[in-house]
């Protein structure tokens, strides 16, 4: 399903965090979202996944205004997301956690619950099944029984991911997935990425690695003081001066070719 | 007329005990952001000291300072034994931990003390003074000079000291504050000294208006909570106007609604005050970032 | 980190059940639940095994009677990291219920239920405004409440005999046993109901914790924006959570009503509210074995110290203070933690 963004804003105390941005991520790609420091991409996932309420603009989901929405009812239209600073399930295994994310789809009753009837029993299996699936797909089926606390930065980043994923998500938020993670860790998250694009997820991306940015994405839309600056193909945006000023700079711009080209 | 007058006047009494208790809750939370549910034992222990040292004779010039100054080492007790010790707990083990402390300050009363309710007599003695259609005690004149007086102090220890800024700079950051050379072990210490004596003075002042003994602590720091949270949890001149406040709806209900109930409209007005304005009169809304 | 204010000092769940609940083979193989009644049971069986007199019977009773009140209170702040310092107002609910009900012509049983029904209709409708604030707010709010609840029942004196309590009439459990024939004392066979009701008590909390709500309010424990993005309804959640634990209060005085026949204010008083959060956290709040020791030590030890009656308050905060500090996540994830390090 394709997420529509119009003109959405929010003020923290007179400054305009967020202002006015408009784009629309598409099923099948990958749109990121590039900015310096501060630019308010982090309140602009905020704002879309509910956590904040926009004080002006819409959200809409294939055309469905979703504007306001609490999170949870958010998630229960096709929206998942992971978070820049981590919000894991530290008491719990990774595959306790990964299992949460299945919540939406366990059709259980309170009672059910409570007295340990079939209903739950067979819930409760059915989310281990298809939570183990997207461990190990996150590369993390060896980790499953170990407590999430335990586990390193990279690690738990890639937990968020697979969490996501079982909710059965059709717009996926990813908050800088590949921070913390080694090269050959990036190149997974990378390869991931791309795969959930491909079985036509809309995924709309955070993140600082200009290498993966320019190597996944389909569209990027450039924030710098909670302002769009600019919109458009990474080719595009590789070469706008506007963009290079106040972003990528002359490095992140060579760097942004090397992907290009390498 | 005269008849609300007098509630009035009971209403304010009452209050500006509430008042200091909540001034004290406010200066521990501000430095440490620990709400202290032991904070109504420094009133009890400033009342149950003076009584005992009046009873064996010692003139009130003499029994109150050192009253006061009995608080002030609790709360410094307190706050090494407990409270720092807990170092970064999680909030659900901070709250256990003083309702602990005051559980156990309250057994230590008892055992120190005694189970009897104690009172002496006013410090201008107890003739009542006429005002227009009612009375008031000269007692009740000084527990309000002696909330002002705590209000005014901490207004001008915080602001314009060393030691007071010191206590502010760890309240907002203690990292940062430690990383510029302020002394926050020294600022934590202080800020449960100075609460604890407010607490105390509190109870010196409130005994023979309201008596005391051991068990009172608990309803007091209730008290002073409500207050507290009407007025803005961390802000000193909600912290008076809500003790006020508190002070007087619940004369005000003992007068014209159920004496019985008097105690109730406190717990009725934190509801109130939490369901529809939980940042009190005075305090702010904070948002958490993600 | 969000939730710091909330996270309770709690072991992981697993870890303490994984430590307590035999291996994992019996647990696979008869489930989590079952497995925990029966330890239970066990337990009920050799207290009535050891027991010299009527004393130790009413004294295991109380200590069944509180392990089920803090089994509710497991649910809510082991589980969901919510504290309560009101929930022995439900406790009262439940027992000045029974104990009304048979004086206006209502039998026990049913006096008991409605008690139940009340205390979870209670729990419900204050628990959506109440459970929108979090950490001390959240604390205050239910003082606040159980505070109320405990001025009316001292307050009625015509509905409740006042400050000094009133008697409970009505059923025996004698009679329960007499149907199938046994012939048992009064005390015993309170003994007997007590372990009974809190075997099912905690078998149903284990199957909760194993169940899509648990991980759901686990969830909730952990990281409430993270709950929400997964489309666990929280407000939802939290509020079932109250309820629950709530009726698990109001059960557990009924019982006491019944086994005791008589109450007065206090079993609603703050400090019943206190005894009952320490129980679970010198236990251990994330298990219902936490809720099993805690209650144990801390009724039992009053007895133990009757000759310090005096002193019984310092003893009690001295624990609570010093549990804390030094034990954060309670007594049995601290000895679990230790004999699994000297396994190892």
């Amino acid at each position: 399903m394709s997420l529509e963004i119009d003109g959405i804003g929010i003020a923290f105390g007179g400054i305009k965090a967020v202002d006015g941005v408009s784009f629309t991520a598409k099923p099948g790609e990958v749109t990121s979202i590039i900015g310096p420091n501060g630019a308010g991409k982090t309140t602009l996932f905020n704002l879309v996944s509910g956590v904040y309420r926009a004080s002006s603009g819409t959200v809409r989901i294939d055309g469905r205004d979703v504007t306001g929405l609490p999170a949870h009812e958010l998630a229960r239209c096709g929206m998942a997301r992971t978070f820049q600073n981590l919000q894991v399930f530290p008491q719990m295994t990774a595959l306790d956690n990964v299992m949460t994310g299945c919540h939406m789809q366990e059709k259980s009753n309170l009672l059910a619950d409570l007295l340990g009837l079939g209903p739950a029993r067979r819930a409760t299996a059915r989310s281990r099944d298809a939570a183990m699936a997207a461990l190990a797909r996150a590369g993390l089926a060896d980790l499953a029984h170990r407590p999430a606390s335990e586990m390193s930065y990279g690690q738990l980043k890639r937990l968020e991911i697979a969490r996501a994923l079982v909710t059965g998500c059709t717009i996926l938020l990813l908050d800088e997935p590949a921070a913390g993670c080694n090269a050959v860790e990036t190149r997974e998250v990378d390869d991931l990425i791309h795969a959930i694009a491909e079985e036509g997820k809309t995924v709309v991306l955070i993140e600082h690695d200009m290498r993966m940015v320019m190597r996944i994405s389909s569209h990027i839309v450039v924030l710098d003081q909670g302002r769009k600056i600019a919109e458009g193909g990474p080719e595009e945006i590789r070469t706008n001066s506007q963009v290079i000023a106040a972003y990528l700079g002359v490095h992140g711009a060579a760097e942004a070719e090397a992907a290009a080209h390498g | 007329m005269s008849e609300l007058l007098q509630f009035l006047i009971s209403g304010i009494t009452v209050g500006a005990i509430y008042a200091a208790i909540a001034l004290g809750f406010t200066l521990i939370y501000n430095a440490s952001g620990v709400v202290n549910f032991a904070q109504g034992e420094f009133v009890v222990i400033g009342g149950m000291t003076a009584a005992a040292l009046i009873g064996a004779g010692v003139p009130v010039w003499i029994a109150a300072p050192l009253a006061v100054i009995a608080g002030m080492l609790v709360g410094v007790l307190l706050y090494r034994l407990a409270i720092r010790p807990a170092g970064q707990a999680p909030l659900v083990s901070l709250i256990i931990i003083t309702i602990g402390a005051s559980i156990f300050l309250r057994g230590a009363m008892q055992a120190v003390f005694d189970k009897q309710i104690h009172r002496y007599d006013g410090f201008s003695g107890d003739a009542p003074l006429r005002v227009g259609g009612a009375t008031i005690l000269p007692q009740s004149l000084w527990i309000i000079g002696g909330s002002v007086a705590v209000f005014a102090f901490l207004a001008w220890f915080l602001n314009r000291t060393r030691a007071g800024r010191g206590i502010r700079a760890t309240a907002s950051n203690r990292m940062a504050a430690a990383l510029v050379g302020i002394n926050t072990g020294r600022a934590m210490n202080l800020s449960f000294a100075l609460s604890a004596a407010i607490g105390a003075l509190a109870g010196v002042l409130a005994t023979p208006v309201t008596f005391t003994s051991y068990d009172v602590g608990v309803l007091m720091a209730l008290k002073g909570f409500s207050a507290t949270m009407l007025g803005g949890v961390g802000s000193p001149l909600g912290a008076l106007a809500g003790g006020l406040l508190i002070g007087l709806i619940e004369a005000l209900t003992a007068g014209y609604i159920s004496s019985d109930y008097k105690d109730a409209s406190a717990f009725i007005v934190i509801l109130l005050v939490l369901f529809l304005r939980p940042q009190g009169l005075f305090g702010a809304r904070i948002m958490e970032r993600v | 980190m969000a939730g710091q204010g909330t996270t309770v000092a709690t072991a992981p769940v697993e870890t303490a059940r994984r430590a307590h609940v035999g291996n994992g083979k019996a647990r696979a193989l008869i489930g989590p639940g079952l497995c925990t009644f029966l330890i239970f049971a066990v337990l009920v069986a050799l207290g009535a095994l050891i027991f010299p007199s009527s004393y130790f019977y009413r004294v295991g009773t109380l200590v069944w009677i509180n392990t089920l009140a803090v089994t509710g209170i497991v649910v809510l702040l082991g589980y969901v990291g919510l504290v309560s310092l009101g929930h022995a107002g439900f406790f009262a609910i439940g027992a000045y219920a029974t104990a009304i009900g048979p004086n206006y012509g209502i039998p026990s049983p049913l006096a008991m239920a409605g008690g139940v029904a009340l205390a979870g209709l209670l729990a419900l409708v204050v628990g959506r405004p109440i459970l929108r604030l979090s950490g001390y707010y959240l604390a205050i709010a239910t003082l606040g409440l159980g505070m109320l609840i405990w001025m009316v029942l001292s307050k009625e004196a015509w509905l409740t005999g006042g400050p000094d309590g009133m008697t409970v009439s009505g059923m025996n459990a004698r009679n329960l046993f007499k149907l199938v024939g046994l012939k048992l004392k009064s005390a015993e066979a309170w003994y007997w109901v007590a372990g009974f009701v809190a075997a099912i008590g905690a078998a149903i909390a284990v199957n909760l914790a194993n169940s899509p709500s648990g991980r759901a309010l686990r969830a909730i424990h952990d990281s409430d924006v993270a709950a929400r993005s997964l489309g666990i309804d929280v407000a939802r959640a939290k509020s079932r959570a109250f309820v629950i634990s709530a009726i698990y209060a109001a059960v557990a005085g009924a019982l006491l009503a019944l086994a005791n026949g008589y109450i007065t204010p206090e079993t609603g008083g703050f400090m019943h509210s206190v005894e009952m959060v320490t129980m679970a956290v010198l236990g251990g709040a994330a298990s219902v074995f936490g809720a099993l020791v805690g209650a144990l030590i801390l009724t039992a030890l009053p007895q133990l110290l009757t000759v310090f009656a005096d002193y019984e308050h310092m003893v009690l905060g001295a624990i609570m203070v010093v549990t804390m500090i030094a034990m954060r996540r309670g007594l049995v994830p601290f000895i679990a933690d230790l004999w699994n390090r000297r396994k190892s």
